[in-house]
């Protein structure tokens, strides 16, 4: 490790137009937030997922109630920004006395568990409508055919519309997906120590913002990279049909 | 405690900063939107350049600002964007004195980059929509690079790109939450101002997401008209 930061020397500090030395020398230091960065977005996008699900099969439900509530879940979270849920959670619940009685609080008081829940509820609304576009996108002749077959209920669900479904949707996913990755900023406003809160710890002691940003951004240009690659591998492996011949 | 007091519209009350504050987001807003088409017709007409270089210029404005987070452009610009202009002014024009660009100014720009980006895409795609043929068509009976550009493209890049523009301006128009970070009066910033005075937060930024879903919800309802608007003429299955 000393032998990096020795390398880190040789490269030019102040005197250049950027200082490389301290963008060499902060590198490590940056790299510590990644894993949180990862864990943030695996959580949230996991449950977000399962949250997906739940709200697009009530969007597709006859029933008016259920449709309403997901409805009107589905407006209040793309029509509104994100940092407005981020506080909401965080700041807003706790000025709550039975919110602060109730068992949930020793999580709510988190600005890791805040944080989780408000990219879970929000990756939650955009995913939902991924999957209804998806699960709506499956031709119905396929489905009457299925029912021809004798298939019914989730047999129906599990070997004709969600291979269907999932393949429609992936791309749109892997937009989701970005998406979520550079959310995850947005909580060092909530004292999260991710990239960007290191960052902005890094350049309050050393008031070199381009610089630092600098790294930050490329920290989250690798880590989208790394995501696309892997849906692009998806599609490749999922609907190689749809490929363009090489 | 009558929570709507808070919410009055006199001194005691913040429902006129808010009011105000919601105008402040509109107006940057418009303005972001603005730059940022300025931006994609450039990253347009690189991205569809013949040159490899002038190309990969408009790939990288665009992979670099959509894979980045909204928040570290904003907080680039904030904390960069004046020592870069007075660098600028000193090697140019050999001007040392201290400046202050407009900090709404700012906040107008690195928003407009960052929708800009998204703008680009919107616009090309509409370009490639275009069929090719219709180009062939208006070479051959003798128009002029202008005027294919102004009777056979604009008319219908304009068309398909509408929806996609729509989508930019909701982003938009969430994204310059952002922009309270500058400490730019707009909606964000009052709620937090007026969240720490009260100790309120809940109300204020429920209120602040009902002015958004406002926004949202009106520019969605002037978008769907402006489509039918600009569809008029097309024939539909």
């Amino acid at each position: 490790m000393s032998s990096y930061y020795q390398m880190c020397e040789g490269l030019p500090g102040r005197e250049s137009w950027l200082n490389f030395n301290l963008m060499c020398e902060k590198l490590p230091d940056l790299l510590k937030g990644v894993p949180l960065t990862i864990e943030l977005v695996s959580i949230s996008l996991l449950a977000g997922l399962f949250l997906a699900l739940g709200i697009a099969m009530m969007r597709l439900s006859d029933n008016r109630l259920l449709n309403g509530f997901s409805r009107g879940y589905v407006f209040y979270f793309r029509g509104s920004p994100l940092l407005v849920q981020v506080f909401l959670l965080y700041y807003g619940l706790g000025q709550f006395e039975f919110v602060q009685q109730s068992f949930l609080w020793p999580f709510l008081r988190e600005a890791y568990w805040c944080g989780i829940l408000a990219l879970t509820l929000n990756t939650g609304a955009y995913t939902a409508e991924i999957i209804r576009g998806g699960l709506q996108s499956v031709p119905y002749g396929q489905i009457e055919s299925a029912r021809a077959m004798g298939m019914s209920g989730l047999l129906l669900y599990r070997r004709i519309i969600f291979p269907i479904a999932f393949r429609q949707a992936l791309p749109a996913y892997g937009n989701e997906m970005i998406l979520m990755v550079k959310g995850t900023s947005l909580v060092s406003i909530i004292t999260l120590m991710e990239i960007t809160g290191i960052a902005k710890q890094i350049i309050a002691k050393y008031w070199t913002p381009v610089e630092i940003f600098l790294i930050a951004g490329l920290l989250y240009l690798v880590l989208n990279f790394l995501v696309t690659q892997l849906v692009k591998y998806l599609e490749i492996k999922f609907t190689p049909y749809l490929q363009h011949p090489k | 405690m009558d929570f709507l007091s808070f919410l009055a519209f006199d001194d005691t009350g913040w429902g006129d900063e808010m009011l105000a504050g919601m105008f402040i987001t509109l107006l940057v807003s418009v303005s972001a939107m603005a730059i940022g088409l300025v931006f994609s017709v450039f990253g347009t007409m690189a991205k569809l350049s013949h040159s490899v270089i002038i190309r990969s210029f408009g790939n990288t404005y665009t992979t670099v600002i959509r894979g980045i987070p909204e928040l570290l452009v904003i907080y680039l610009f904030f904390f960069g964007f004046n020592n870069a202009l007075m660098a600028a002014a000193k090697s140019l024009f050999d001007y040392h004195e201290y400046f202050e660009f407009p900090v709404f100014l700012t906040a107008a720009i690195a928003v407009g980059l960052v929708s800009g980006a998204y703008s680009t895409e919107v616009i090309r795609g509409s370009f490639l929509a275009v069929p090719k043929g219709q180009v062939e068509a208006a070479k051959s009976v003798g128009m002029s690079k202008f005027q294919i550009f102004h009777r056979v493209l604009i008319p219908q890049v304009l068309r398909y790109a509408l929806p996609g523009l729509g989508n930019v301006w909701q982003l938009t128009l969430k994204d310059t939450a952002l922009i309270s970070v500058m400490a730019i009066a707009e909606i964000m910033r009052t709620a937090q101002i007026a969240a720490g005075n009260t100790k309120e937060p809940f109300v204020f930024y429920i209120f602040a997401a009902l002015l958004y879903l406002t926004l949202t919800t009106v520019s969605s309802k002037a978008l769907n008209s402006a489509e039918s608007w600009a569809n008029k003429g097309v024939r539909r299955a």
